[in-house]
């Protein structure tokens, strides 16, 4: 029998395909939900690496011990 | 050149449909473990973000699917041999057995590590103890060694409540091991009420079930006393945060008919359940299935109740069990 775009074979195959499309965006969107929620979740995020802080340049301390 | 064999009529081995793979993961085993574990999840105290609980949720379902996976591997050749089990996707030739250990594997490591990102490494060490036990200590080890393997082997169904609640409080209290204890204590009865009415299943597949090596009667009498050491756990959890007025009046209505039911069990011989085609049997199955569903219901419907002023005056008077 030769095999035609309604074998079986491809159903079956059609099948896997779309189901494991479907469970890898949702995977996507539940780890970028995931990772949304945290960010939201740690609060009021500050730079370390982006913007002078005075507090923690030793210079600056003695300065304003003095 | 294509990679399709045109001479092929009939799908082979490897030409699975999806839902072949669904079927490894046991969904009707992960329902049970999605519920109770959403309800540890919501009535645990604290918060989790929504996406947090729903990923929680997925990768707690996801564990138990993998070592489910895990059991269908192992398990395959005694699968076949049970009528109940031999349209499996792997004894019914539509997965491999290497596929359904790479998914096995693969989901397993997946789905703790994600449960332990979303939640806390607890959760995650939790659920991977879990699929470690269902998959190694029972199926591996206990399922075809000893009589007492749905005892022990129950644990790994009772721990999906446990896991909901840490995953929120990141530790383990009496709540949580009281639900654990609900599953861990229910599971010998249920499952011995199904050996009853299938016993030749077990007995072709040379599982050493109850029913098997020790004789119905022997089963008929375990049931009855796992179910009087059921009850107390069941009764005790309404004394504690878990519990209230609605749970407790609950409880004692499915205790009793449970009790009755596994007396009903313990007091019939072999030829007056076969002459009704084990009907007390399968209808003790059954309700111990309701029996679970609706103590978990009553432990969320409490956790509900518990924002209305007016239940929360009527809960205080309930005296409540602290431990931790």
């Amino acid at each position: 029998m030769p095999i035609t775009r309604e074998h079986d074979l491809h159903r079956r195959r059609s099948s896997r395909n779309v189901g494991l499309a479907v469970v890898l965006v949702g995977f996507i969107a539940l780890v970028f939900g995931l990772t949304i929620a945290k960010v939201q979740g740690g609060g009021t995020l500050q730079a370390y690496d982006h913007s002078y802080r005075p507090a923690l340049d030793p210079d600056n301390v003695r300065f304003q011990q003095r | 050149m294509s990679d399709i064999r045109t001479d092929m009529t009939i799908t082979g081995e490897g030409e699975a449909r999806f839902g072949d793979y669904v079927a490894l993961l046991k969904p009707r085993v992960m329902s049970l473990v999605v519920f109770t574990a959403l309800v540890g999840l919501l009535v645990a105290p604290g918060s989790l973000h929504p996406v947090e609980a729903l990923a929680a949720i997925i990768f707690i379902a996801l564990g138990a699917g993998a070592s489910g996976a895990l059991n269908m591997w192992w398990d395959a050749d005694i699968d076949a041999v049970m009528q109940r089990t031999a349209r499996r996707p792997i004894p019914a030739g539509r997965v491999e057995p290497g596929e359904a250990l790479g998914i096995g594997v693969a989901l397993s490591g997946l789905s703790v590590i994600m449960l332990w990102l979303a939640t806390n490494a607890l959760a995650g060490a939790l659920l991977a103890f879990t699929i470690f036990f269902y998959a190694v200590i029972y199926s591996m080890w206990l399922k075809r060694s000893t009589p007492q393997n749905i005892v022990i082997g129950g644990a790994a169904g009772a721990f999906p409540p446990m896991i909901g609640w840490v995953a929120v409080t990141g530790s383990i209290s009496l709540e949580a091991c009281l639900m654990f204890l609900l599953i861990f204590m229910w599971t010998p009865p249920h499952f011995w009420a199904l050996a009853l009415f299938m016993k030749s299943d077990y007995h072709k597949a040379r599982v050493p079930m109850l029913t098997v090596t020790h004789g119905r009667r022997a089963t008929r009498a375990h049931v009855l006393v796992y179910t009087l050491a059921l009850v107390p756990v069941a009764l005790v959890a309404g004394f504690t945060s878990l519990g209230g007025p609605v749970y407790l009046a609950l409880a004692l209505v499915l205790n009793a008919m449970f009790l009755h039911g596994a007396w009903a069990i313990w007091r019939r011989d072999e030829v007056l359940a076969e002459a009704d085609s084990y009907a007390v049997e399968k209808r003790v199955f059954r309700f111990s299935l309701a029996y679970l569903f609706l103590h978990f219901g009553a432990i969320l419907a409490e956790a509900a109740l518990a924002h209305l002023p007016a239940y929360a005056m009527l809960a205080a008077h309930i005296p409540l069990l602290e431990l931790f």
